[in-house]
């Protein structure tokens, strides 16, 4: 425990009553009079091309105001989501829009469209793409190659042969796209006593946030004006000014509240862009609400893995070698990366002495995949903590000293380059879960009872976990209100609010002085990073710290301006900035701030760094001679990969009989330095299990490979985890150790969290079934019914999406 | 629920789906369409329904739902819309202080029913519900799309059984979806709510 004021100490997030009382304003909750409500007409087929498009119907049709189809707007080139196209690449994808006075209006426009579409070849299965003479999920080809020497789409093809040997286990031999190595690997294999060969899948599931996202939009001269479900805040303006083809000025978004993300609204989407072009043809405000269905087709996946790893392990337990071939299915669009991000995770959870990484993203007619919640690191995660655990058995090692022995630490070095790591506390992450769940007294009580078996399992998860180079304002007022601005988008987590605490810490000054703004870009928000990939509280961390220090500098110029001597002679405390050796000669922020305004220049935000970002700049204008202004670019000395690690510890009660398990217990440990907020530290880390659990045994897409029809699109059908599908309670921990790259020590932590329960449960589940590895997600009852069984999976080997 | 027997189950989905689908037209001003357009054997337009203690008179489709009415003609948007299947329970309400799923129930089944809804919780000098309170307290909500059902859901289980086991209170709330995954404050907030957590 520190001894900061506002650091690890528990506060309420200003938003939280909002919630709890129905006040909170999502983007449907808004409103603009004479506003249209469009509805989309999506695509039927999983890759076709329109051929005509028969509106005559709608002449006449009353309250039908308008049609917006891909000739309507900017042609978008591929791999770059078109907001409407003529070319659909899965099912669901919009074709044209309608507007009307009412949706039901807008529906009966859309059922009264004559379309006509060819069909196109198209693909659910990466191997049936990759195959020879497989058909390609786009026109451009099959696969997507991302490369400093020229990205684009590719086709590559397999032989039968070679995918066969692939399904039947043996290491890939057809072309990968992308490739990194360290260390000598073939060295490293015959260093090994044991070495662990599996083939695996994981498959990609929908991100179903529980908002169906609407996007409302007008334009007041000149400016658009977009009501949108956003996961970040200031950093979605550049994409959405790209998006509208305007500047990034001219551009303001109202994302107050958003009803979940988890990587789907991470930057500009197209639907998000849709009504502001729509608006702009039919000159009235228009709302855009899809519907859950659509926001199954639109609301982006995690990707889907086909892949071979070989783990050589030391007789001690230390991986000495680790190959890893990865066949992504990144859908309709994406560009993959999922699969080098899973590679970097190995290097540095279970710090290889040697690794290689192999992939290829192929494309598929599924939804459009994008990041989701620990892209790559948690797929892997999954896969990795039973092969740990095969290990350990051969090896006769304990399941837990398997990880302490390769655990991540201060001196462990990651990725293809080998990077340090800012700080990593892995064993200290381990021991303390350990602690916690009796790892050492659960091991030694009985496991079976009739037909129930207890597992236990350990996982581990990790992202990478900050960024630099983000912009902090603040602002003191004459009234003595320390106003904190933050453009970090409201996804759920409070880090909008928590980061500010930085700024607050250095002021040393009351909370309850502190006035937050934040969640429309018209509010004076700084540049800001997204609200993504763990890594908002390192990177917002430094940027409040960053303004709030140019405050202090400031304050102290201003007194020593007013009371003599110099800026050095003062120090802050008690909301004053007083002598150092005369505490009683001082002037109240209150003061301060007045004397900024009459003082001008950088003090009252007349002039500003020129360093950062336009949209802080556009923001420190608009607050100019308000008060004292603190504000500055992060330009923080940082070295080396930011780390999040997470651990995770389950028990489960399995029933062999029907291949049901029920979580017993589970205990979660955060290693991401210092702890910021508590309480939302631990929502995180249970809600990440939550995530872990779906994903482990419940979550996939289903397509039928016949037409390429979705199955799942509704939340029963997708499988999202319930409150029935965790235990009943949950018990969460940290390790607490500070981060010396971090003016607090924080780090992020919202991916590991899901990546360490997912592991943990792969664990447990091959451990109730004395070691059995499925090298499969999710791992459903009927899998475990087959295994018990002793009969056949109803999937053949590697198959995915279509079972 | 209350439904009329002559719909037959698949014209009730479809109707429920096309009135859904009619948006807020009263929020813009719209008019729509009048008594004599009205089918035979259809039910009355011009409704009363008490609402948070209200009698609310609400120009009502036949085969509207009360989620509906509720956000787009009463402008109780604390409801939320997340599956409108009757699938996450974001919609869910009190109807007689039973929890339902508004999106899933016709307003006209309701007319002589009590329904309270999450703006009607907090006391008029602005105290929180003691179950908002717990969520509160126990941080409940992350993104809170689904918080006002998980509410609802939870006073709903307390008015039934004051002081539930977490077992109990676990199964009562299981119709409440949250992708958030932020079951395990949602049921702190229901035991600290219930007395058993301070």
């Amino acid at each position: 425990m520190n001894d900061y004021r506002h650091i690890g100490k528990d506060f309420l997030p200003p938003d939280v009553v909002g919630k709890v009382t129905g006040k909170a304003m999502y983007a449907e909750d808004f409103r603009a009079d004479g506003m249209l409500f469009a509805r989309v007409y999506t695509s039927p087929m999983a890759h076709g091309r329109v051929t005509g498009i028969d509106t005559s119907a709608l002449e006449g049709m009353e309250g039908v105001i308008g049609v917006l189809t891909a000739d309507d707007l900017p042609p978008v080139e591929a791999p770059n989501a078109p907001m409407l196209t003529n070319t659909p690449v899965y099912i669901g994808e919009p074709i044209l829009a309608v507007a009307a006075l009412d949706e039901k209006i807008a529906e009966d426009a859309l059922a009264a469209i004559r379309l006509r579409i060819d069909p196109l070849p198209f693909a659910v299965d990466p191997l049936d793409s990759l195959v020879q003479d497989g058909p390609d999920a786009r026109e451009e080809g099959n696969v997507y190659v991302r490369s400093r020497e020229g990205s684009g789409f590719r086709t590559v093809k397999w032989t039968r042969q070679q995918i066969d040997e692939f399904r039947a286990g043996r290491e890939p031999t057809g072309d990968a796209v992308d490739e990194w190595s360290y260390g000598d690997l073939e060295q490293g294999f015959r260093d090994a006593q044991v070495v662990v060969e599996e083939p695996f899948v994981t498959v990609g599931y929908a991100h179903m946030s529980m908002e169906p996202r609407t996007s409302m939009a007008y334009w007041q001269n000149g400016t658009c004006y977009i009501y949108g479900s956003a996961q970040s805040q200031s950093f979605m303006i550049p994409g959405l000014a790209s998006l509208l083809g305007i500047e990034q000025k001219d551009v303001v978004l109202v994302s107050e509240n958003t009803g979940g993300g988890f990587g789907s609204k991470i930057g500009a989407y197209p639907m998000m862009a849709l009504p502001a072009w729509f608006s702009k043809k039919l000159g009235r405000p228009v709302q855009l609400r899809i519907t859950r269905e659509q926001e199954y087709y639109i609301g982006s996946a995690r990707v889907g893995f086909q892949g071979w790893i070989k783990v050589g392990f030391a007789a001690n337990g230390r991986v000495t070698a680790t190959d890893l071939f990865i066949v992504e299915d990144i859908g309709p669009n994406a560009t993959g990366g999922d699969g080098s991000s899973a590679g970097g995770a190995v290097s540095i959870v279970y710090d290889p002495e040697s690794m290689r990484y192999r992939g290829v993203p192929v494309l598929t007619n599924t939804t459009p995949r994008g990041a989701q919640r620990g892209p790559g690191q948690n797929q892997i995660a999954a896969i990795m903590a039973p092969i740990m655990d095969k290990a350990a058995r051969e090896l006769g090692i304990d399941r837990l000293e398997i990880r302490k022995v390769n655990a991540a630490h201060n001196e462990t070095t990651v990725y293809e380059d080998q990077e340090p790591v800012t700080s990593a506390y892995m064993k200290e992450a381990l021991d303390q879960g350990a602690g916690m769940f009796d790892w050492a007294g659960r091991r030694g009580m009985a496991r079976r009872r009739g037909s129930k078996v207890i597992g236990l399992g350990i996982g581990q998860g990790y992202h990478s976990a900050g960024a630099t180079g983000y912009d902090g304002l603040l602002r003191i007022t004459p009234d003595g209100k320390i106003h904190l601005h933050s453009g970090v988008g409201n996804l759920g987590t409070y880090s909008y609010a928590s980061t500010t605490r930085s700024a607050a810490e250095v002021l040393k000054c009351d909370w309850d002085n502190c006035v937050i703004h934040r969640g429309r870009t018209d509010a004076n928000l700084p540049w800001s990073s997204y609200q993504a990939g763990s890594n908002t509280t390192f990177t917002h961390m430094r940027a409040n710290y960053a303004a709030a220090m140019d405050a202090v500098t400031k304050m102290k110029e201003i007194a020593a301006a007013t009371m003599g001597g110099n800026p050095a002679d003062y120090d802050i405390g008690d909301e004053r900035v007083f002598r150092t050796g005369n505490p009683s000669q001082g002037m109240s922020y209150a003061e301060v701030a007045q004397r900024a305004i009459e003082m001008g220049g950088a003090y009252s935000g007349e002039t500003w760094p020129a360093d950062i970002h336009e949209v802080t700049q556009r923001a420190v204008q608009n607050i100019a001679g308000s008060g004292l202004i603190g504000v500055a670019r992060d330009a923080l000395p940082q070295e080396g990969v930011i780390p999040g690690f997470a651990v995770g510890f389950v028990a489960i009660e399995l029933d062999l009989e029907t291949g049901k398990y029920e979580i017993l217990d589970y205990v979660g440990i955060a290693e991401c330095g210092t702890v910021v907020h508590p309480q939302g530290l631990a929502a995180q880390m249970k809600g990440g299990a939550i995530w872990g659990f779906g994903m482990a045994g419940l979550e996939r897409h289903v397509y039928d490979p016949r037409y390429g029809l979705p199955a799942n699109v509704g939340y029963h059908q997708c499988a999202i985890p319930t409150y029935l599908d965790g235990p009943l309670e949950m018990h969460t921990g940290a390790v607490d150790l500070p981060d010396p790259q971090a003016p607090f020590g924080a780090r992020g932590i919202g991916e590991p969290a899901m990546g360490c329960a997912v592991a943990a449960l792969t664990s447990a589940i091959a451990d109730a079934l004395d070691g059995h590895v499925f090298n499969r997600t999710p791992i459903s009852a009927d899998m475990i019914v087959n295994h018990v069984a002793g009969r056949p999976q109803s999937f053949k080997p590697l198959q995915t999406n279509n079972f | 629920m209350a439904v009329n027997p002559r719909l037959s189950r698949r014209r009730f989905i479809k109707a429920v789906i096309a009135s859904s689908a009619a948006g807020a037209a009263s929020h813009a001003g719209l008019r729509v369409a009048g008594a004599q357009d009205r089918m035979p054997g259809t039910v009355e337009r011009l409704v009363s329904i008490r609402v948070n203690g209200r009698t609310r008179r609400v120009d009502v489709l036949p085969q509207e739902t009360l989620a509906h009415t509720l956000r787009y003609k009463l402008g109780l948007t604390g409801t939320k819309i997340g599956c409108n299947r009757g699938e996450c329970g974001a919609c869910t309400v009190l109807i007689d202080d039973v929890p339902n799923y508004s999106c899933s129930t016709l307003t006209h089944s309701v007319r002589t029913r009590e329904v309270l809804t999450v703006e009607g919780l907090q006391a008029a000098d602005g105290t929180l519900h003691p179950v908002q309170q717990a969520f509160v307290d126990e941080l409940g909500p992350q993104c809170g799309f689904c918080t006002p059902g998980q509410v609802m859901s939870a006073v709903g289980l307390l008015h039934a059984n004051p002081n539930p086991s977490r077992e109990e209170a676990r199964l009562a709330m299981s119709g409440n979806l949250c992708r958030c995954g932020a079951y395990d404050n949602y049921l702190n907030g229901v035991m600290r709510a219930a007395g058993s957590r301070s």
